[in-house]
């Protein structure tokens, strides 16, 4: 049997890779950059927990009322968006960020600085599930929203976003609606964060205001941008190398933030596209060994 | 057929006058000319016209329907397609996705119709005869950014009429082409215009337009200052000042 360490270890990195993915989708796939995503997975996070041990819902209402709710707010808050571009809407996504996180902090209803405690695992067959079977759980729904992503970029609305993020301007002149397919972008990627944070309380059991602040938005995007922005793999990636790091070895931990933002200035100097862009050092290597193996004496 | 009537047409940037008043009509398979020195508000002219920028006064209606208050995305949807003078292609898209964003405008208006697959048989192979048509059939799979300049204007206009524009807007088309290429692409715009799409052209080169046009509209310091025949508008004393300068 695999030990509780581990399970701990193996469920975080899913909910960072689901939330890795969720960033990607707006960021990777439609292009507009967001600084504030945790905001998002902090809504999920305070939304299913008040759910569930105020109103008495269980997990598997409160898990997808989180998405719901993540993904409203985030197009309530993509609509502003829509008027800046660039270094603009980073900074107005940070702000969303800090002004969510305060929302939490200061308001009592969502219990200030002491947070949100008692939540539980999900009961199901008239028990507490146990931590290996809450981690097959996540994962089949990460795999699904995988699907998902994978269905959605061969759609027109995927074709859609490519658009946009090469060429806002000419996209529409080519009878894109840029407008509702940025929002759309929002409220996926909204919904899938705030999925993630529905997870995640019920994984942590209390959550707190600073768990969804700037910083973990930060650790969000260095997972996407290491990985691979864009590409379906690389955040996924990017989230379990990132994610095994700092439970590996206990100084990284203490200088995460240290640490992340040398790998991001790092990577941005030599491998802008990240670990799995299509122009990254492993893709060559990768394609190399697959399209010429006779090439390296490998064929028969 | 009347395609576009532009009517008193005005466009101010922070006070000042990009375009003042200017009033013209394009038909069916017709290329008009629009020519003028730098600065005198052509590009403006095709901004407001594809909805890039909103008119500050003045009325447009194509096909009897007014546009002067939509968005680009939905006037290029009612047939109205553009390229641009510096060009835009989706630069790290190959020419197929390119031209197939633009055929997508037919699925877009509907969520449900845009969740669908876009790479199905009967729309790649639409896609490809607009690519053949343009001259692109051996590019097919190639980024754009690596198409040499002519390519990259000839995918534009690949990628416009996958709108299936009854107008097109062309800015600048043969602006830093060899004399080869742009001979194709002249031969390119005069098979378009045969087949009953109306063309706005913006040319430098007076040779293009005096060759293409049969009417042609002067533009200087945003306002028109003549418009006629290629010979009508060669003897034009104001065109001619517009140009050259006035004598002294």
């Amino acid at each position: 049997m695999i030990s509780g360490y581990f399970i701990t270890i193996f469920i975080t990195i899913v909910i960072y890779a689901m939330l890795a993915h969720s960033l990607n989708i707006i960021t990777g796939h439609a292009g507009q950059i967001s600084l504030g995503h945790a905001a998002f997975f902090g809504i999920g996070a305070y939304t299913s927990a008040m759910l569930y041990t105020e109103a008495g819902f269980p997990f598997w209402i409160s898990v997808p009322m989180a998405a719901v709710v993540a993904g409203i707010v985030g197009a309530l808050l993509g609509i502003p968006c829509l008027r800046v571009r660039d270094d603009f809407l980073a900074i107005t996504t940070m702000g969303i960020n800090f002004v969510v996180e305060a929302i939490f902090l200061y308001i009592p209803f969502f219990g200030g600085a002491m947070g949100i405690g008692g939540i539980n695992l999900p009961k199901w067959f008239g028990r507490e599930m146990t931590k290996p079977e809450y981690f097959v759980l996540i994962l089949v729904v990460f795999v699904l929203l995988l699907l998902l992503d994978r269905r959605v970029g061969r759609s027109w609305i995927g074709l859609a976003w490519a658009s946009i993020r090469e060429d806002e301007e000419a996209a529409g002149s080519m009878g894109v609606d840029v407008v509702r397919f940025k929002v759309l972008a929002f409220i996926l990627g909204s919904a899938i964060a705030g999925l993630a944070g529905g997870f995640y309380a019920h994984f942590l059991t209390f959550i707190m205001p600073q768990n969804f602040g700037f910083g973990q938005s930060v650790v969000i995007l260095s997972m996407v941008v290491f990985g691979g922005i864009g590409s379906r793999w690389g955040p996924i990636v990017g989230a379990i190398i990132l994610g095994i790091l700092p439970e590996v070895s206990r100084p990284i931990m203490e200088y995460r933030i240290l640490i992340y933002g040398i790998l991001l200035l790092g990577m941005m100097r030599f491998q802008p596209g990240g670990l799995l862009g299509p122009e990254s050092v492993l893709s060559k290597l990768f394609r190399r060994s697959v399209y010429r193996p006779g090439a390296r004496g490998g064929s028969q | 057929m009347t395609l576009l009537d532009v009517r008193a047409l005005s466009k101010e940037f922070d006070g000042l006058r990009a375009l003042d008043r200017v009033s013209f009509t394009s038909g069916e398979g017709e290329i008009l000319g629009i020519i003028g020195p730098n600065g005198a508000g052509k590009t403006t002219l095709f901004n407001l016209i594809s909805g890039i920028y909103l008119p500050s006064a003045g009325e447009m209606s194509f096909q009897g329907k007014s546009i002067h208050r939509l968005k680009p995305h939905q006037i290029s949807r009612l047939g109205i397609g553009r390229t641009f003078q510096i060009v835009r292609p989706f630069q790290n898209l190959d020419v197929e996705t390119n031209v197939l964003v633009a055929y997508g405008h037919r699925f877009y208006p509907s969520l449900w119709k845009s969740a669908g697959p876009f790479r199905q048989p009967e729309f790649l192979k639409e896609v490809q005869t607009l690519i053949q048509r343009a001259g692109l059939q051996s590019y097919t799979k190639h980024t754009a950014k690596n198409l040499p300049l002519g390519f990259k204007k000839r995918l534009e206009i690949a990628r416009a009429l996958a709108l299936e524009p009854r107008l097109l807007l062309l800015d600048e088309p043969s602006a830093g082409l060899r004399f080869e290429e742009s001979a194709q692409l002249m031969e390119l715009i005069r098979q378009v215009r045969d087949q009953g799409i109306g063309v706005l052209l913006i040319e430098h080169n007076m040779q293009v337009v005096m060759d293409l046009c049969k009417r042609i509209v002067v533009l200087d310091h945003g306002a028109k200052i003549a418009e006629g025949s290629p010979k009508e508008i060669r003897s034009n004393p104001l065109v001619i000042q517009a140009y050259l300068g006035k004598e002294t």
